[in-house]
């Protein structure tokens, strides 16, 4: 829309056109492609989690509170259900921080459907969004002594904890 | 009575009333695991230092024990043995707030010992771990 609002502006000089609105075209051209190339499968700033102190300190106490908006509201519930036996660890909560926990990430969750028939994700990292994203990450990164597991989102995305996830920002180890 | 006006000073009677629901010192809870193990324990003798840090420091026949993540330092930071996330000390020399919510303490004994012992630990072992604790200087 800028593009042709420039080209308008252009006509109205009868094709004379200066040097400082070519620098705008190129800059403006240059945005749009970089627009397009930038524009995201998984959003580069999600929700932060910090809509639920609740949720932040129960949660992120053993890991990144991770932003609810990365799984969908199905695999927030089947893991609110599952919290005694959490990826090897009891995790558990009392009823009511439980049921506060839950309402908070399934209202907060990702509303994109997972494939049809498949079971809810309970990992991040399983989700088609973060497999595409990651898949040029290479092996080594994973099992480095300072990022230890996928779930540690800041080890190489410094903003995690704010819902920055923008990939001009991530700092992989050595 | 005008209660809109004096709306803060009911919610600060109230808080005052209610504190002690709450807010705990490491002592309190050590007496209360003292009170529970002399009744659920007819041969309770009392907490050993050193048997809360043998309980703390050694595996119990699983992969983990408390100091996988706390390390066997308590006064130090630890790190969570699976995620990495940086644990702040145990001990509560080294951490003020440590021990100060019968509630916190009670949720994570009921985690942690299910963790490494694979079943809620005692009033005894809770006792002898606290004890130890206390005594570690920072």
């Amino acid at each position: 829309m800028n593009l042709a609002l420039n080209d308008k502006t252009a006509k109205h000089k009868r094709g004379r056109t200066s040097l400082g609105e070519w620098i705008s075209r190129i800059s403006l051209a240059a945005s749009a492609i970089s627009y397009l190339f930038a524009a995201p499968a998984f959003a580069d700033r999600v929700v932060p989690d910090t809509g639920n102190t609740t949720y932040h300190s129960e949660c992120g106490s053993c890991h990144m509170a991770f932003p609810a908006q990365l799984l969908p509201k199905e695999s927030w519930q089947a893991l609110m259900a599952g919290l005694a036996k959490h990826f090897g660890t009891d995790a558990s909560v009392d009823a009511k921080t439980a049921k506060e926990i839950e309402s908070y990430l399934t209202a907060n969750a990702s509303r994109k459907a997972g494939p049809a028939g498949a079971k809810a994700p309970l990992r991040i990292t399983e989700t088609r969004s973060f497999l595409h994203e990651h898949h040029e990450v290479p092996g080594r990164v994973w099992t480095s002594a300072t990022v230890k597991s996928p779930a540690n989102c800041g080890a190489c995305h410094p903003g995690a904890e704010h819902g920055d996830f923008n990939e001009h920002a991530v700092r992989l180890p050595n | 009575m005008n209660f809109t006006r004096y709306r803060g000073t009911f919610a600060l009677i109230v808080a005052m009333v209610c504190l002690p629901a709450w807010a705990a010192t490491p002592a309190e809870l050590l007496e209360s695991f003292n009170k529970e193990a002399w009744q659920s324990d007819p041969g309770f003798k009392g907490f050993s230092r050193q048997r809360g840090q043998q309980l703390f420091q050694l595996a119990h026949g699983g992969e983990w024990s408390c100091a996988s993540c706390h390390t066997d330092n308590p006064a130090a930071s630890g790190k969570h043995a699976k995620t990495g996330k940086v644990i702040a000390p145990l001990a509560p020399s080294a951490n003020a707030d440590r021990f100060t919510s019968a509630a916190k303490v009670e949720k994570w004994f009921k985690r942690n010992c299910n963790d490494v012992l694979g079943r809620a630990c005692t009033p005894q072992e809770k006792g002898d771990v606290l004890s130890w604790l206390m005594g570690i200087a920072n």
